[in-house]
């Protein structure tokens, strides 16, 4: 029995908190089970990075549960800082020191950090390490601030919107990354408003609308649902379209009525509406 | 590794990123000397003149090395995010802000060391030599002025106005404190507000180690209330973002 249980590496619940007037979380829950790579998704300002901030120790909840590996984040104890990584997105560089430089001096407080040398390695910047980091460019910035997070060895890391702004090749070599985190049985919570890079790396997924989770599960769970299925056909020119839970019926029904009328139903597809189409329907949904 | 490591390995770091730093090692060493050799070229090099002088430069290269350095590098390391990192990461604040504030302050004494070395043996000036004053002065000018500098970093909006905020403290201050020049017919106001900062006190105690012998108490305690003033502002106004 124990065996089998999952140990929970990040619990929240009800998890509430304001900019002053502004209601930036209103109730918030999921669990992130060790070894999972867990998902954010939401567009702008849904409330993504005040969730992951609090969980960082960087902000304080209003209301609410968090416990982040057994810890209260709120309380920011050293012994947790030691297990965690943050990929902060804000630069934060010595802009004189070397690559190498940085990510010793960023290694120094942990217990048992990775050998430097090795984390360059491991987020592609090996050949980097005498650069200064002010020479760097963007994409390497961002590989470096994934080693600062990274040269602790930390079980837990942190990613938000680890891709926001990359080119299409950068955003692969970070995918790799966090995919080379999952191997190495790292737990990986993430943001990001982009659907395909939450469907590519996340074992989970949680859709974040205006401060709350509009729904959850893994990312192919998410795609059918309750959405069913889409008919579509040409008709004048102009594509019809009609969303329906039992195909077969609708196919017989709208196919025999074609036929009556001597009428063709051109380009007819029947397909399951994609992860994106929920996710603009969830999140367009919770705007109204 | 031990607090001590932690310390030692951030002070270590700070040292690099100092001499990587040209404008930093040009106000905190080349600036207090090229104003030292001017003036003293300038009005030849009387002994009344050096007398005033060497204890005037000392004070200054305390605050040039603690209270501008400080505000300066604090606001550049606020707005580019590294505190915020430093803040999330398992470095103890304690160790951090130690081995920074080591920098300074191995600054500070390099600099007065390096003013009076060149009074005395580059111009000759041998009036007085009170190691112990020298030291107990320079530590309270550090210990305020370090202080104030930290505080004066949370003060400034962002990194565009840290000139501008700086120089309007850091300028009128070595004027009316007796850097340059003697600083005894002063106009009354001025002479007034000088007597309630930090620095005037810090050159009155230098010219004691340095030229008079003697121990001004007025100076120690004016300073000590100081310390415990830059102390308590930088302890109140710190924020790591
Ligand atoms: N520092 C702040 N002060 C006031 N409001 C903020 C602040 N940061 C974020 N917000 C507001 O809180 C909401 C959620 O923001 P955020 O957590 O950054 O969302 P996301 O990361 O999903 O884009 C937004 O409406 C945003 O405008
Ligand atoms: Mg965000």
């Amino acid at each position: 029995m124990v065996s089998a249980m999952r140990e929970r590496a990040i619990l929240v619940r009800d998890l509430r908190m304001s900019y002053g007037p502004v209601e930036a979380v209103r109730g918030i829950s999921f669990e992130v089970d060790k070894g999972e790579v867990f998902g954010l998704l939401g567009p702008n300002g849904a409330g993504k990075t005040s969730t992951v901030e609090i969980l960082e120790g960087y902000r304080r909840r209003t209301g609410g549960e968090a416990s982040v590996l057994g810890f209260d984040p709120a309380a920011r104890p050293r012994e947790l800082r030691q297990q965690i990584g943050i990929v902060t997105q804000e630069g934060g560089f010595y802009p004189r020191a070397t690559v190498r430089e940085g990510v010793e001096l960023a290694g120094l407080p942990y217990p048992s950090p990775r050998d430097p040398g090795e984390t360059l390695e491991l987020v592609g910047l090996a050949d980097r390490g005498e650069v200064r980091v002010q020479d760097l460019s963007g994409g390497q910035r961002r590989r470096l601030d994934l080693a600062l997070a990274l040269v602790g060895d930390p079980g837990l890391v942190f990613l938000d919107e680890p891709t926001t702004g990359f080119d299409p090749a950068a955003r692969r070599a970070a995918w790799e990354v966090v995919r080379k985190l999952a191997e190495l049985g790292k737990t990986v919570l993430l943001t990001t408003h982009y659907l395909e890079e939450a469907q590519a790396l996340c074992d989970r997924v949680a859709i974040v609308k205006d401060g709350l989770v509009v729904a959850e599960g893994p990312p192919g769970s998410l795609g059918p649902g309750t959405a069913g299925y889409r008919v579509s056909w040409r008709e004048n020119g102009s594509r019809v379209e009609h969303l329906t839970d039992d195909p077969t019926e609708f196919l017989n029904r709208v196919t025999g009525e074609a036929l009556a009328d001597g009428r063709t139903l051109e380009e007819l597809q029947v397909s399951r509406p994609s992860l994106e189409d929920v996710y603009l329907d969830l999140t367009e949904e919770a705007a109204r | 590794m031990s607090l001590g490591g932690l310390v030692l390995g951030q002070y270590r770091f700070e040292r690099k990123m100092f001499w990587r730093n040209p404008s930093a090692a040009f106000f905190t060493f080349a600036l207090p000397l090229l104003f030292f050799v001017l003036i003293a070229s300038v009005f030849s090099t009387d002994s009344d003149e050096l007398e005033v002088l060497v204890p005037g430069i000392a004070g200054m290269s305390i605050v040039g090395a603690t209270f501008t350095a400080l505000s300066y590098y604090l606001v550049q390391l606020r707005e580019n995010g590294i505190l915020k990192r430093v803040q999330g990461s398992p470095m103890p604040a304690s160790a951090y802000l130690a081995g920074l504030l080591a920098s300074a302050v191995a600054n500070a004494f390099v600099s007065v060391l390096v003013v009076v070395a060149v009074g005395r043996l580059g111009y000759g000036m041998d009036a007085n030599l009170d190691v112990l004053e020298l030291l107990v002065f320079t530590t309270l000018g550090v210990i305020a002025f370090g202080g104030l500098g930290v505080a004066f970093a949370f003060v400034i909006p962002n990194a565009d106005s840290a000139p501008a905020y700086v120089n309007a403290v850091f300028l009128p201050l070595i004027f009316i404190s007796g850097v340059f020049y003697s600083a005894d017919d002063l106009p009354p106001v001025l002479d007034a507000i000088a007597r309630a900062l930090p620095l005037k006190h810090v050159i009155d105690g230098l010219s004691g180690a340095l030229v008079t012998g003697t121990w001004p108490a007025g100076a120690l305690l004016v300073l000590g209330v100081w310390c415990v003033a830059g102390v308590v502002a930088a302890l109140r106004l710190f924020r790591w973002e």
